[in-house]
């Protein structure tokens, strides 16, 4: 394993394939010392680099030249070194440099978190709630849109989007035919679809999954709940379609299944795309073969009500393996 | 009177057309290299030039060339950036309306040195007339033999197409380019890879200015070695310098780099003063992105020395007294003339450009416009020149690409040197409004300091 | 998402066709895309506008989805997605023109022409607007009126009048 790489991040050394990101390392690392991304994901070739929410310091910039890099980097789009350190939470620089980016990021969103589905599984809250200002300090109107359709299952609250261009990616490498892009530029760029057009497509609903914010989002889940409320439960069907494996998160809300979402790792990224019949039209529990409550970090709101012992979900309760699966979950996240 | 390597023919009639060119010794740079130079050996002069990109950044162009990957098969692209947008330049379109073939002769060396055999000048959409002026031109050239199959038969072939844009200042950062060449938004792209390994296409490709392709015809005419004599220091040659704004003769000149500051300004051989007898209050020396200075530390260093025309002798003292050389785009503001509403107008201009792509850009230059918007018009608070700070340093440094520090800079220059102006407008709303600050004390002789004792 | 003026399908010309193929002709095969902006800008001289039937023909010749042209026209500001006067004036209001006086200008216009920024006069003739640097910041202030874009230069108000006159007489 010679040609592994040498990195160091916030003073832990990590050996990586040659070719790794900064931040695809500090993720092998885990933990406190990976970087935010709002607009990279893994699945999505040429995503990242966009929203700069995980820009890093280059303290050194490798083994054979040590000189630091002259500006803070987006570590989703630069690559590791031999020997490179780089600093994050250690930074002074990167923290302040990162709330400044959050709170641009922030001048022109709507806040309505209240309002927002998206609330409570949401990237931006996340980021806000960790790096922002309790006060805003731009005064002026926020920029708005119309909310619009794009299909019948998908809704588009442009106000509330960052332009991390996910969605844009996913129609082009996800779907045949993109409909909705990017229009206009600077501050008036929006996701449209330009004139009347329906997102019409066996996996458009991938968009709502990969969006880090409550702008798209599932149109059949609408008010229908607090993401806190509702618990997720791991199930799988034999879907027809020949690129969905069928493996999904049911979020229950007493016996009914409110949403179906891709299953997502700790990154907040899909496991894999799923079609839009397994999102949309399938949300009877019969319809599905139930693995095993979903884990959620504890770290997440949606925790805070998810693996209650005395209050299982019906479904649960009804099946051995699922309350065996529900007790360990529990032990894992009560263990603290 | 300085050498003029460029402009030398500029007036006369015809040199247009490719005959008036060619009696004038026009394309003889084409028959040296093609027919006596390497591809390396045009590589090397051009190096030994020490020229630099005369687009802005002012990097040295025969190290860019180096810098071109060569993997078998695949095929190398020159670019030419046309795309002159930069408040403060027009150096490019005035070269390109009255000395045309000057551009494509540069071009065809150029194209031969990087060994490219298809090139592109990418030139903005609004600049219609340049567009038709190059085909034209370049039709003169194709038919003379000049352009196309196996040139003066030698065998290497080249074509030359012009490129029209469609209106994006950011199409002039050279990955923006490229993509708008590629029927793209012109969204920057994240570097690395850099151009030199996939460019256009993904082939390996150079992006240069057009002043910088024009100086390769004199480059090889006359060899590297002539040409870095002319100049100061690292910077080598002549430069072609806009001059706008407050001036009795504003236009193009071509200059030795290393005149100084005050002779550019107030000679006759060159701009010839300030216009109506009025006083100088401030200059831009280099394009609107590069930092602001009042009229002192423009003529001199904070130390009294006096200041050139050059790369190093403008930059001086860093941001915190100096400026940048930049495009060459030199704007001149008379003692009537607002600091904080010229600001607002350039903010205006970034937020107007910025693609959007990235966050802190995006979002950034909008509220700064907004700030100084407000200042600008009698609304402001003390707290909103701190704001202002705060909000460029937050975009600076922190984009994809230079327009985020294109637009911070004038900013912060603005409240650097100019800090009392903006105090001034949030102190009398109402007087600010309809009179202005004058030039209070920008222009105050700076006396050179004794030489420290080391 | 914009509202679309309604339009009627668009055919174009053979002649028009023919510039588009000469125009592909300048890429490597296979990146015929290349060619959007220079078309674009022929679709608007020849309509005056670029409407989104237009596009749609576009993308159909480039083969590729009209969704990535009407990104790339509404990024670049020189086409017009809603239709203009004939004569659209544009005026660069950048800082060294405005230093000469480009502001007066555009308050000139907007009483002589008698419509404000964007819109267009009755006679369906003129449209004016404020534009970006126009790169001729040494002859400021400077307008250019499209689809050639004929050039302007050191406007005086007298200027200015001067060439509305004569462009109504045209």
């Amino acid at each position: 394993m010679s040609d592994l790489v040498k990195v160091t991040i916030d003073g832990i050394t990590v050996e990586v394939e040659p070719g790794t990101t900064i931040l695809n390392a500090a993720r092998q690392i885990g933990g406190e010392i990976v970087p935010p991304a709002m607009c990279y994901y893994s699945k999505l070739k040429g995503s990242g680099g966009k929203c700069r929410t995980c820009i890093v310091k280059v303290s050194k910039g490798s083994e054979k030249d040590p000189r630091p890099m002259p500006k803070l980097v987006a570590s989703c789009r630069t690559t590791v070194m031999d020997g490179m350190e780089v600093l994050n939470i250690t930074s002074p620089e990167v923290l302040e440099a990162r709330a400044g980016v959050v709170e641009i990021l922030l001048i022109n969103h709507p806040l309505d978190c209240p309002v927002c589905d998206q609330a409570g599984e949401c990237d931006l809250q996340n980021l806000g709630y960790e790096h922002g200002l309790q006060k805003t300090r731009y005064e002026f109107e926020r920029r708005t849109f119309d909310r619009i359709d794009i299909g019948d299952k998908i809704q588009l609250h442009m106000n509330r989007c960052i332009l991390c261009y996910r969605c844009v990616f996913t129609a082009d490498q996800i779907t045949d035919k993109r409909v909705h892009g990017i229009l206009n530029r600077g501050d008036h760029s929006e996701i449209s679809t330009y004139i009347q057009n329906a997102v019409d497509n066996d996996f458009s609903g991938n968009v709502i999954d990969v969006c880090p914010v409550g702008a798209l989002t599932d149109k059949t889940f609408r008010f229908k709940n607090r993401v806190w409320f509702t618990k997720p439960v791991d199930a799988h069907r034999n879907c027809s379609h020949e690129k969905c494996n069928g493996k999904v998160t049911l979020w229950y809300k007493g016996d009914d299944v409110l949403r179906v979402t891709a299953r997502k790792d700790q990154f907040g990224e899909v496991e894999e795309f799923i079609c839009n019949e397994c999102r949309f039209d399938k949300k009877k529990t019969s319809d599905w073969t139930l693995e095993h409550p979903t884990h959620i970090p504890d770290t997440s709101v949606i925790a805070s009500n998810h693996y209650e012992t005395f209050k299982p979900l019906p479904v649960i309760k009804e099946n051995l393996a699922l309350q065996e699966a529900n007790k360990r979950e529990l032990e894992k996240t009560t263990k603290i | 009177m300085g050498r003029k390597l460029l402009l030398e023919h500029i007036n006369v009639p015809g040199i247009n057309t490719l005959a008036v060119y060619r009696e004038q010794g026009g394309y003889r740079a084409v028959e040296k290299a093609l027919k006596t130079l390497t591809p390396d050996d045009v590589v090397e002069e051009v190096k030994k030039s020490g020229l630099r990109g005369r687009g802005g950044a002012g990097f040295p162009t025969g190290m860019k060339w180096s810098f071109l990957a060569k993997p078998e098969g695949v095929p190398r692209y020159l670019v030419c950036n046309g795309d002159e947008s930069e408040p403060g330049t027009f150096k490019d379109r005035y070269l390109m309306t009255h000395i045309p073939h000057a551009l494509i002769e540069g071009m065809i060396v150029s194209s031969y040195a990087l060994g490219a055999n298809t090139s592109y000048i990418y030139v903005r959409g609004e600049m219609m007339p340049q567009i038709r002026i190059l085909e034209r031109a370049i039709e003169e050239a194709k038919a003379a033999g000049w352009l196309g199959k196996n040139i003066l038969g030698t065998g290497y072939d080249l074509e030359l197409y012009v490129q029209p844009g469609g209106g994006a200042y950011i199409c002039g950062e050279e990955t923006a380019l490229l993509e708008s060449l590629e029927g793209k938004r012109g969204n920057p792209r994240i570097k690395p890879p850099f151009p030199a390994i996939a460019g256009l296409y993904g082939c390996p490709t150079v992006v240069n200015n057009v002043e910088s392709i024009a100086a390769v015809v004199p480059i090889i005419n006359d060899g590297g070695d002539e040409y870095a004599k002319i100049g100061i220091g690292r910077s080598t040659g002549t430069k072609l310098i806009s001059a706008s704004g407050n001036l009795v003769k504003p236009g193009v000149y071509e200059i030795e780099l290393g005149v100084p500051v005050e002779e550019f300004i107030y000679s006759d051989e060159y701009c010839g003063g300030i216009a109506n007898g009025k006083r100088l209050k401030a200059t831009v020396a280099g394009g609107s992105s590069v930092p602001i200075l009042p009229a002192n530390l423009t003529l001199k260093y904070a130390n009294g020395e006096p200041r050139l025309m050059s790369y190093e002798s403008l930059s001086e003292g860093g941001f915190a007294t100096g400026t940048m050389l930049g495009s060459g785009g030199f704007i001149a503001f008379d003692e009537d003339q607002c600091i904080v509403r010229n600001t607002w107008n350039f903010s205006r201009f970034y937020h107007h450009e910025s693609c959007g792509q990235c966050s802190p850009c995006r979002e950034g230059t909008g509220w700064m416009e907004k700030i100084l918007h407000k200042l600008e018009h009698g609304h402001g608070t003390m707290e909103d020149i701190d704001l202002l700070w705060d909000v460029q340093r937050k975009i600076e440094g922190n984009t994809i690409c230079p327009l985020g520090d294109a637009a911070a800079w004038p900013v912060a220059s603005a409240i650097r040197h100019f800090r009392d102006e903006f105090e001034w407008h949030v102190k009398e709303p109402m007087k600010s409004q309809s009179t202005n600050y004058g030039l209070a004390n920008y222009a105050n002789p700076i006396e050179k300091k004794p030489e420290e004792v080391k | 998402m914009l509202k679309v003026e309604e339009t009627q399908p668009v055919e174009f010309s053979s002649a028009l066709l023919a510039k588009f193929d000469e125009i592909v002709k300048r890429y490597p095969e296979g990146k015929q895309k290349s060619a959007l902006l220079p078309l674009l800008h022929l679709v608007q001289a020849e309509y005056g506008w670029t409407s989104v039937p237009a596009m749609d023909k576009v993308a159909e010749y480039l083969k590729i989805q009209p969704i990535e042209v009407y990104e790339v026209a509404s990024f670049y500001t020189m086409y017009f997605l809603q239709p203009k006067g004939k004569y659209v004036l544009e005026v660069c209001r950048t800082g060294p023109c405005c230093l000469v006086g480009a502001e007066k200008i555009m308050d000139h216009i907007e009483q002589k022409l008698g419509v404000k920024e964007g819109e267009v006069t009755a006679d369906g003739l003129f449209s004016w607007r404020g534009v970006e640097c126009l790169a001729a910041c040494g002859f400021g202030p400077v307008l250019q009126i499209g689809p050639e874009y004929t050039f302007y230069e050191n406007l005086t108000e007298q200027s200015v009048d001067q060439l509305i006159d004569d462009l109504r007489k045209k």
